[in-house]
């Protein structure tokens, strides 16, 4: 990340040409007819994907956490930093289109649902990171901390949206007999769209990150001069 | 190995030495669990379902495990923590930590068991999956909060901070544990209950080896 792939700008063109393409896509491609679903299912390319971009960011931040604390170079944590920080706007994101949804689709836009629990959770996880991080004023202290807590976080976090669910019935589609769109009925139509809707939210995800830290450093460097 | 080992037991001695000369801190606790458990009784005043007595008993023990592991390393000298610290194996310093803790809110734990059991009677049909479940919990509960406040302390002890960082992580082991000790109290049979035993274990397991490898780089001041 450090220079030259944050710095090209092939993928960030990639990101805008595939999320053009999953906003025309996502509104006036064809889409199955399912019951209670109907046209609601178009949300798969606009929530589903939310959640996918903020696990990658998610996932950004535990692994610079790890290389922080064999390196001990500021700038992984700034890194890990800005991905925790994007990881909650992805996640407030996703948890706010899956609450319009969820409005119409079962009557109320919060159920007790294992997905929803481990949203909320990782949210209130990221808040208390940020939390830690401004409790130490010692730069160096600070990064060392937020990234043990943040890999031991993670690794919670992974058992609690991966493990937990699949213990357990789901509202969500597709899951404990509900009509939806897991991986037997999600048609090829759909997948053409989705698939390509994960990679651009992601990558605009950590365009957003990259642009983040830049823009971190140069206010460090700012206050420096003064 | 033999000198970890010597290391090990010499810290969880001298944790339970430290426990019993200083006995008013273990009184603190107890009073703590049992004035908890009083102000539930009071509120309630009668008696619970199985759900609610369930939920109601794991959040006692949640706070009463927050209150006893927050001191964990508050309560040192600063003259002891740099003896240990340069003379011990960090990973041995939290795996010690982490034996006296849960051997502490084990105890805890049977006598809230039996303090929340005189105030609230309920039949639970499966008592020894349940006690299993309790000392599982326990284990867990006190883990994460070792680590917890492990990180905490190298943050101008602001004990408060121990309940913010440590509660998220404590989501997933809650409701696994609630889970666990729910079907005890209903006498489900042990093959309906064992993959939340094994995801228990699983998870206990989980938490001791990220504390094994993730502490040392705590104290690299």
């Amino acid at each position: 990340m450090k220079s030259t792939i944050a710095r090209s700008w092939w993928w960030k063109i990639t990101a805008l040409v595939l999320l053009f393409y999953t906003y025309y896509e996502g509104f006036l491609g064809e889409v199955p007819r399912m019951p209670i679903l109907n046209e609601t299912i178009r949300n798969l390319y606009f929530h589903v994907t939310m959640w996918m971009a903020m696990l990658v960011l998610m996932i950004c931040n535990a692994f610079y956490g790890i290389i922080y604390l064999n390196k001990s170079d500021l700038h992984f944590d700034l890194v890990a930093e800005e991905s925790g920080r994007m990881a909650m706007i992805f996640g407030i994101a996703g948890l706010i289109t899956g609450m319009v949804w969820a409005n119409y689709t079962w009557g109320a836009p919060w159920v007790n649902d294992p997905q929803l629990n481990g949203t909320a959770a990782s949210l209130l996880v990221y808040a208390a990171y940020f939390i830690l991080r401004n409790a130490l004023p010692d730069s160096t202290k600070r990064a060392r901390l937020a990234a043990v807590y943040g890999i031991f976080a993670f690794v919670m976090m992974i058992v609690f949206i991966m493990v937990l669910p699949k213990m357990s019935d789901s509202l969500h589609p597709g899951k404990g007999g509900n009509p939806g769109f897991n991986k037997y009925d999600l048609d090829a139509n759909m997948r053409m769209v989705f698939y390509p809707a994960v990679i651009g939210w992601t990558l605009l995800g950590v365009w957003m990150m990259s642009l983040r830290v830049r823009f971190r450093k140069m206010e460090l460097k700012n206050e420096d001069q003064q | 190995m033999k000198v970890v080992l010597k290391q090990y037991f010499h810290l969880v001695n001298h944790e339970l030495r430290l426990e019993f000369n200083n006995q008013h801190a273990l009184m603190s606790l107890l009073v703590y669990s049992l004035a908890t458990i009083f102000i539930a009784y009071i509120s309630y005043r009668q008696s619970l379902d199985p759900i609610t007595w369930n939920a109601l008993f794991w959040i006692i023990m949640l706070f009463a495990a927050t209150n006893a592991i927050a001191r964990s390393f508050i309560q040192e000298s600063k003259g002891l923590q740099l003896f240990h610290y340069t003379f011990m194996n960090p990973s041995v310093v939290i795996l010690a930590k982490t034996t006296y803790n849960v051997l502490l809110l084990s105890f805890l734990g049977v006598i809230n068991l039996v303090a929340f059991s005189l105030f609230f009677s309920l039949d639970i049909n499966d008592f020894g999956q349940f006690i299993l479940g309790l000392l599982l919990g326990s284990f867990g509960l006190s883990a994460v909060l070792t680590l917890v406040s492990g990180i905490v302390s190298k943050a101008h002890n602001q004990s408060a901070l121990v309940a913010i960082l440590g509660f998220p992580l404590l989501f997933p082991l809650l409701i696994t544990i609630i889970k666990f000790s729910g079907n005890a109290i209903r006498g489900v049979e042990w093959t309906l209950n064992q993959p939340n035993f094994f995801l228990l274990i699983a998870l206990n397991s989980i938490i001791v080896a990220l504390s094994f490898l993730l502490f040392p780089y705590l104290w690299r001041d």
